[in-house]
């Protein structure tokens, strides 16, 4: 708490401007290949931590339309913030823990505060290939392993604060193991979400993306971030799901 | 960074999707016409290994099903835990009993305490996906599809939520029982017993909580092979129980997501396997086959007290995987059918 009060005394003061860092792009070899497997990825940089309680109530309290009491249910759901003790007080939760429990419009409008943008899945997936010395550690089954170990533990009331896990080589913390995160095109994933169907089903299913069939089968994690977006909508918000934020390249 | 973009074929299809959209809005509204007058009920859902009971109704009814999606921790056998993903938090979920023709609403709510996102195929529905992409639901959420019973039989029901092979394999399947018009012979006994095939590093009762491991489940190579989610849940005080003389019936699946069940009791012999779930029978057999997302139902009648024993009948499952079951039955001894003392030894 100590940090919230800190933060009412000096609210232009207290946090430091979010630290971004930058990633150099390239060709990734996409688990939601749109156009053949690998798509080119343009540099650009990225929150080294998700966005935090502390910093999601310095931006109610400066767009008050987005306090849970004032956004309107086409762009939050009534789980929007519940976790909060009012619209303007993150307790019980940590200052320092992820903001979850946020609509994909919310964290769209956050980032835009920040002059930002949520990332695109390729975006988040480009950064979240690598491991602490790889740019690349898909293909390493203990990476792999220990990254599945997240899914199966329970979902806590209380999240622990972000930049817990060691950064990975851009200097990014907690693309796995701490939250689910949005994208800014999760609808246009388009992911069946029957995850069997193949071939014309799928095409038609579907349309407005190109058809799916899900690349890099052996990323399991992977494949329950697409999951889990895919059945998500706009409005919807969720206990374990935060997000970050991404400019374009200095 | 890829932007999407709409192909030519997809404006047509959006074009004919819309024309589908208006058709089927004016479809349902004939829907719910006719299932306006519907009496309602509310599925009586049991844990296995009991089944709901039969369903006396002559005339189509709206049962409404609710299951939950709950990823639950507890053992896989004495001393090693697991993080099993279920219907209702048994493994297999919930039985659910309806009778063909009923019209079944189903609500399905994943716990805001889940961490992934699930949903459910029943293989008892006619439709693309079997309420799949109805029903992917983020924790917190809740979903309702609604189907026709149109065909009697015993269905698999399962998560298919990418990965698809891993919630399976983490317990996420149970079974749907369609009842025909004309309904079943009466029996003494019903029980509910699905066979599911687990990974985790550790072998066989290596203690602690073990993770699932993608590889072995990729490679087919289970290290547990159970009845109903635990090396324990048939037997001890968990054992199935039965009279001399009793109509027993079983309703028997496999979950896989990769063995099939060679589906065997030992000490007795299957008067009738409706082979397959289906609605004809075959008589006298001592081994029965059951692939992942099938099942069958099998009856017998126990003719001596003791125990009987639930085997997958490729051996080394049940003796070292954890496939095994114990029915004890009760009642009196027939020693003309089986003679319990071992034949005395000729004496030299
Ligand atoms: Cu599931």
């Amino acid at each position: 708490m100590k940090t919230a009060t800190a933060c009412f005394a000096f609210v232009l003061g207290c946090l430091h401007a979010a630290d971004y860092v930058p990633i150099a792009g390239g060709t990734l070899r996409t688990a939601l290949p749109l156009d053949g497997e690998t798509v080119p990825v343009a540099a650009f940089q990225m929150r080294s931590k998700p966005v935090t309680n502390a910093e999601f109530l310095l931006f109610v309290l400066a767009n008050s339309e987005w306090q849970r009491r004032n956004a309107p249910t086409l762009y939050a759901t009534n789980a929007y913030l519940s976790q909060w003790r009012s619209a303007t007080d993150f307790a019980p939760l940590p200052p320092n823990a992820p903001v979850t429990n946020v609509s994909w419009f919310a964290a769209s409008a956050y980032c835009a505060s920040e002059g930002a943008a949520l990332p695109s899945w390729t975006q988040w997936e480009f950064a979240a290939a690598a491991d602490a010395v790889r740019t690349d550690a898909r293909h390493d089954p203990a990476w792999r392993a220990q990254i599945l170990g997240w899914y199966e533990k329970p979902s806590v009331e209380s999240l622990p604060d972000v930049g817990l896990h060691p950064a990975n080589i851009y200097g990014v913390h907690d693309l796995h193991q701490l939250i689910w995160e949005w994208v800014d095109d999760f609808n246009g994933l388009f992911v069946t979400v029957d995850s069997r169907a193949q071939g014309e089903q799928k095409v038609l299913e579907t349309c407005g993306a190109a058809s799916l069939s899900l690349g890099d089968k052996e990323n399991y994690a992977v494949l329950m971030r697409i999951a889990l977006l895919a059945a998500l909508n706009g409005q919807d918000s969720v206990g374990s799901l935060g997000f970050r934020c991404v400019k374009p390249a200095q | 960074m890829s932007k999407l973009q709409f192909q030519p074929c997809c404006n047509r299809a959006l074009l004919s999707s819309l024309l589908l959209a208006i058709g089927s809005l004016a479809a349902m509204s004939a829907w719910a016409d006719a299932t306006a007058d519907l009496p309602v009920e509310i599925a009586e859902l049991n844990a296995p290994p009991l089944v709901p009971a039969p369903i006396t109704r002559k005339t189509p009814a709206k049962v409404v099903v609710n299951l939950t999606t709950e990823e639950v921790i507890r053992e896989i056998t004495p001393g090693t835990k697991y993080m099993f993903w279920t219907f209702g938090g048994t493994v297999p979920g919930r039985m659910i009993r309806v009778r063909q023709g009923d019209t079944v609403e189903l609500h399905l709510k994943n716990l805001p305490s889940s961490k992934v996102p699930h949903n459910i195929d029943l293989h008892a529905v006619s439709g693309p996906g079997g309420g799949a992409p109805q029903t992917l639901i983020a924790p917190g959420k809740d979903a309702t599809f609604t189907f026709k019973a149109l065909n009697p039989g015993l269905y698999v029901y399962h998560c298919a939520t990418a990965p698809v092979a891993m919630h399976i394999a983490n317990g996420m399947y149970g079974m749907i029982l369609v009842e025909p018009e004309a309904g079943m012979a009466p029996v003494d006994k019903e029980y509910y017993v699905m066979q599911g095939d687990f990974y985790t590093p550790g072998a066989f009762g290596a203690g602690g909580l073990q993770p699932f491991d993608m590889q072995r489940s990729i490679d087919e190579n289970a290290s547990y092979i159970l009845f109903n989610g635990a090396s324990n849940s048939l037997t001890g005080k968990n054992a199935l129980t039965a009279n001399v003389g009793d109509k027993v019936r079983l309703y028997f699946g496999s979950g896989g997501p990769n063995v099939a069940s060679n589906f065997h009791v030992i000490g007795a012999i299957f008067d009738k396997v409706y082979t397959e779930g289906g609605l004809k029978y075959q008589e006298q057999v001592q081994t029965t086959t059951v692939p992942p997302g099938g099942s069958t139902i099998v009856e017998f009648v126990p003719k001596v007290p003791g125990n009987l024993t639930l085997v997958d009948h490729a051996l080394s499952r049940a003796f070292h995987k954890g496939a095994i079951g114990i029915m004890s039955v009760s009642g009196e001894e027939h020693p003309e059918i089986y003679s319990k003392a071992a034949t005395a030894k000729a004496e030299h």
